[in-house]
């Protein structure tokens, strides 16, 4: 079970006291009138799946019940850090740079 | 005395006798016994039969890698656990063990027909047999004939057919050091961290004792170690403890057995313990394991590892026999010569599979004791039909063959083919790891990321000269090595030959190898046999070991029970429920509950069971919930609708944020008024529905359905945390605080009128769908005038607290007036009479407003609300989408089938494309026929039409109605 720290908090929680909610920094276009199909499409259902740093919205649903981003790696799964929702990702935290492993079948 | 006990020695306790049963034969062992070392006691090697060619299996090993001695432990009541390795079973009075894999019993097992045809069982031999084109049958034979009987012939013990009444625990613990593993380097650690009174150390081992291998060699020392560390406050010694899996950031399963086998134990405590452990470092002293040596019939019982006969004579005063040959590639075996040799056993000889054998004088110690050491030989069969009787040796020559070279009776043959250390915890946290090569075997290199784990002792390789062996693979044999059968794993039955045959189809990877020829897929991982597999398939294919691949270790290390992972979640325990204030009198009042979420709901009420023994439930049902639409829309109904999701929102924009969260406009509802409210997702689709109501200017109360509640009150907070953080608005979830009593009918006025208090009823002052705060029986109540039956009706919103006596008393005055309370089950047929949807069953996530005919919920002046720019994307807007409409059997007694597919044709063929289905379907009491609701694509524009409904036996013809079927006009409302 993965250790997060909840920005909020301060504190580092076990993983079953939040919900992962999907990717971060995803801007909702509008208004409506002026958004077009594919920009919406886009919106609703385009998201990257990259091997390596990723960040993503957590929600620290069975503690102070607010929202906050994280950069993850996905191969590795170790939380890179985490910051409070509205602010930008840390720049140092950049995709890639994950560690390689060897393919497995 | 049992025939093979030592006269004195080991840890047991031989003035406490046990007696237990094997297969129902009563024996005799001794405190401190495991099962296995009891059996070898009393002479038994054959304990099992092997999976696939059913061979006699006798005890490999004295630990938790014993891939043979599987055994099914049953203690009475329900309480049997198969597969269980006996040399990790401790024994206790009555333990009463069966053998497993045999038909119809050990000694002679029709399975054992498998072996005459092993040659054509080869690897893969499933796929190649039964898995032929589909022109000839093949996957379906395999489906329907084969893999059924190979299914029943194959596996090893049978899981229990009852209920496991067994309780488990579970524990979270938190320490600075977790050191896995109680032997010497263990013990040593965790007795240098502990010196600091203020480091918490976890100490733990699957063993009943501590100690590991100083059990064997140097007991008293143990003891000490022990001693000391259990006088230290700060330090948590967990035996019986088997750490089977480690986790990111130094988490670790461990799976204790609470159970001590010798005391009476209390059936209520629990068995098991799942220890969830956080620690600063982890420290795996989890030791070594020695290798079996791959030569011809290497499987027979009587044939084990050097190191565990050791520790049978000198642990628990066992000789596993009197005639015994050894054939080692290592040093360690020389010990177990002499310590056998002392207890008078005979050592035929040590055949050497080196050159040279040993280091420093060994081998000449050994000659001193006129124990013949053959060097550079291997033995290259055995013969014994249930224990080995006599071994057939061979030379080993420069060209890798062997020759014939003599030969031995002997009741036993211990084999070490050196040490394996056991990393598999270490590689569970992805740790990297490095190729030893003078150890024949990975050991720790680097830990992954955000691990602090070490590794000591035998598991980081630091190991005596004597544990060492760099050889691996199968031994030279004597002419074809395909004409002999030489096992590497032995709990699957993977041979030398399997290995080779499947480098020779083309497998490469030791993954493909492993799938294709289930080598070290066994319930034991593979751990006396990976690195045989690894050596053979490098030798085969000419490349080294690390080229050639490592397959992942995973989680158990040992086979864990289901029961730990369930631990208390079970029964009642399973799942949170919930229930309403007004439960108990409907349990009382007949009430037959349904599961809504994890609430419990009154589905339908039967005052008085049926008498009628004759009359199925079916039938009482629809008879109750008949009655109960009669009482709603003749005289008033009761109903508990404390479970719809409520959430109150406050502050100056408050209606700003539900303006853009629902459809609806909201930001000009007045103070008093509710309005029928619908949500979307961003996509345009409907997802929730309730009433919005405004108690103040900035002070609304909002309903959502009650499987929603919690999913759309964490999606409001996502928009208010995220989206719109800049809105003043406040949201509370309040479900638990109000009860709601819902009161139906055209009589429903009367009932209430005298009871509440400052609130004008008449139709004027407080029309169809208004609020008001009042009171009512003196206790504070929101009142809502809202209908979800089309009937003049009430929901009284009263805090939870203080709901029963006020439904009693409405009970009680309902029943007067020929009312009473009703169901979901009558809701659902009164909604549906006027044609409300129920969300998640009239739609299914693609459905929009327009499509359920509630556009004009939508505001269309809104700039924007959630779901509004979904609804302008071409597909939703598109012609031909399905849309609610009404249907009607043509035999009008009919009731559908909900989920029935509907197609325009009546000789539609099967296949056809359907253009709808039924999302509701109904007897209604107050029509006389049977209604359904459905969508249908351009269902408004067919309103008229016959259309058909393809059952399985017959098609049923319905017409297309309007989905209103009672009161269009709504003059029932407005009473």
């Amino acid at each position: 079970m993965l250790l997060i720290r909840c920005p909020w908090c301060g504190m580092d929680r076990p993983e079953i006291e939040f919900r992962h909610a999907g990717a971060a920094h995803i801007t909702r276009p509008g208004p409506p009138d002026r958004v077009s199909d594919e920009e919406w499409a886009a919106f609703l259902y385009l998201r990257d799946n990259p091997k390596g740093r990723v960040a993503e919205r957590w929600r620290h649903v069975h503690g102070c019940g607010r929202f906050f981003n994280a950069v993850r790696d996905t191969v590795t799964d170790v939380f890179v850090v985490t910051y409070k929702a509205g602010e930008p990702r840390p720049p140092e935290t950049g995709p890639g740079e994950s560690q390689p492993t060897e393919a497995r079948p | 005395m049992t025939a093979f006990r030592s006269p004195a020695g080991g840890r047991i306790d031989r003035s406490k006798p046990i007696r237990f049963t094997f297969d129902g034969r009563q024996m005799h062992g001794h405190a401190g016994d495991t099962l296995a070392s009891a059996l070898l006691a009393n002479g038994v090697h054959l304990v099992g039969r092997s999976f696939k060619y059913h061979r006699p299996r006798g005890i490999l090993s004295a630990g938790p890698e014993e891939p043979n001695a599987l055994v099914t432990i049953d203690r009475g009541g329900g309480r049997e656990t198969p597969n269980l390795r006996a040399t990790q079973v401790e024994l206790y009075e009555g333990l009463v063990a069966r053998s497993q894999n045999r038909l119809p019993g050990l000694r002679f097992d029709i399975g054992g027909i498998n072996n005459a045809f092993s040659r054509f069982l080869g690897a893969g031999f499933y796929y190649k047999t039964f898995m032929g084109p589909q022109a000839l049958g093949g996957a379906k034979l395999w489906a329907r004939l084969f893999e059924p009987a190979i299914r029943r012939a194959a596996g090893l013990g049978r899981a229990p057919a009852g209920p496991d009444p067994d309780r488990y625990a579970n524990r979270f613990a938190h320490c600075e050091v977790l050191v896995i593993g109680g032997g010497e380097a263990g013990l040593a650690e965790a007795l240098r961290r502990s010196e600091d009174p203020a480091c918490r150390v976890i100490l733990c081992d699957e063993q009943a004792e501590f100690g590991g291998w100083m059990l064997v060699e140097a007991p008293e020392r143990a003891d000490e170690m022990v001693k000391a560390l259990s006088a230290r406050p700060n330090v948590t010694m967990l035996r019986r403890s088997q750490a089977f899996g480690a986790y990111a950031q130094n988490f670790v399963a461990i799976a204790q057995q609470l159970t001590d086998p010798l005391a009476t134990t209390d059936a209520e405590a629990p068995c098991e313990r799942l220890w969830q452990v956080r620690a600063g470092e982890v420290v795996l002293a989890s030791g070594a394991i020695e290798r079996p040596l791959v030569f011809p019939d290497n499987d027979r019982p009587g044939i084990l590892l050097a190191g565990a006969a050791e520790t049978y004579l000198r642990r628990y005063g066992v000789l596993p026999g009197r005639k015994i040959v050894i054939l080692t590639a290592c040093d360690t075996a020389y010990g177990a010569a002499f310590a056998l040799q002392d207890a008078g056993a005979e050592i035929v000889a040590i055949a050497e599979t080196r050159a040279a054998p040993g280091a420093g004088d060994i081998a000449a110690r050994a000659l001193a004791r006129g124990i013949p050491v053959l060097p550079g030989t291997t033995i290259l069969g055995t013969t014994g039909h249930l224990r080995v009787s006599s071994v057939r040796l061979g030379r080993i020559r420069p060209d890798g063959e062997a020759e014939p070279s003599g030969g031995f009776t002997a009741d036993t043959v211990l084999m070490s083919g050196g040490w394996t250390p056991s990393i598999h915890l270490f590689s569970q946290t992805k740790g990297k790891l490095r190729w030893e090569e003078g150890l024949g075997a990975y050991l720790p290199a680097l830990p992954a990321p955000g691990q602090a784990i070490r590794v000591i002792g035998a598991a980081a390789g630091e190991m005596p000269a004597g544990m060492r062996s760099p050889a691996l693979g199968a031994l030279p044999v004597a002419g074809s090595p395909d004409r002999v059968k030489a096992f590497v794993d032995f709990q699957n039955d993977v041979t030398a030959r399997d290995l080779r045959l499947a480098t020779r189809e083309g497998f490469r990877s030791i993954e493909h190898v492993k799938r294709y020829t289930t080598t070290g897929m066994a319930t034991d991982q593979g751990k006396t046999s990976n690195l045989n597999s690894l050596g053979i398939v490098a030798a085969e294919t000419g490349r080294s070991v690390p080229e050639i691949g490592l397959t992942t270790f995973r989680a158990p290390y040992t086979p864990v029970t289901f029961g730990l992972f369930a631990g208390q979640a079970r029964g009642d325990l399973f799942d949170p429920v919930r229930r309403t204030p007004m439960h108990d009198w409907a349990e009382r009042n007949g009430a037959v509950f349904e599961d809504v979420g994890t609430w419990k709901r009154a589905h339908y009420f039967l005052p008085r069971r049926p008498v009628d023994a004759t009359a199925s439930g079916h039938a009482a049902m629809h008879e109750a919930v008949q009655a109960e639409c009669r009482k709603v829309r003749e005289a008033v109904g009761l109903f508990d609708a404390s479970t719809l999701g409520k959430i109150e929102f406050v502050g100056p924009d408050a209606a700003e944020f539900l303006e853009r969260a629902y459809v609806n406009p909201v930001k000009g509802l007045a103070v008093g008024r509710c309005r029928y409210a619908l949500l979307l997702n961003e996509a345009g689709f409907i997802i929730d529905d309730g009433i919005i109501a405004r108690l103040a200017q900035d002070r609304f109360h909002v309903t959502t359905t009650t499987g929603g509640a919690a999913r759309v009150f964490g999606m409001f907070e996502d928009y208010l945390q995220t989206e719109w953080p800049d809105l003043k608005v406040w949201q509370t979830s309040v479900t638990e605080h109000w009860a709601v009593i819902a009161v139906q009918g055209p009589r429903s006025r009367e009932i209430i009128a005298d009871l509440v208090e400052g609130i004008e009823l008449s139709d004027a002052a407080f029309p169809h769908m208004a609020v008001r705060e009042g009171r009512i029986t003196g206790t504070p109540c929101r009142l809502f005038r809202v209908s979800f039956t089309g009937e003049l009706g009430y929901e009284i919103n009263i805090p939870a607290g203080l709901a029963l006596p006020l439904w009693e008393k409405l009970a009680e005055r309902a029943a007067e007036f020929g009312g009473g309370p009703y169901g979901t089950e009558a809701m659902h047929v009164l909604r549906a009479e006027k044609g409300y949807i129920i969300v998640a069953q009239d739609t299914d996530g693609t459905m929009t407003p327009e499509d359920m005919g509630l556009g004009w919920a939508i505001g269309k002046k809104k700039p924007d609300f959630i779901g509004k720019r979904g609804l302008m994307r071409p597909d939703l807007t598109a012609s031909g989408r399905k849309q609610l409409v009404g249907l009607v059997a043509e035999d009008r007694s009919r009731v559908l089938e909900e989920g029935a597919q509907i197609v325009p044709d009546i000789l539609a063929p099967a296949g056809s494309h359907a253009i709808g289905h039924v999302t509701s379907a109904y007897s209604s009491a107050a029509l006389g026929h049977g209604i359904a609701l459905a969508v249908i694509e351009d269902g408004r524009n067919r309103i008229g039409q016959l259309l058909h409904i393809p059952m399985e036996r017959e098609t049923i013809a319905v017409r297309v109605v309007e989905p209103v079927f009672l009161d269009p006009e709504g003059a029932r409302l407005h009473g």
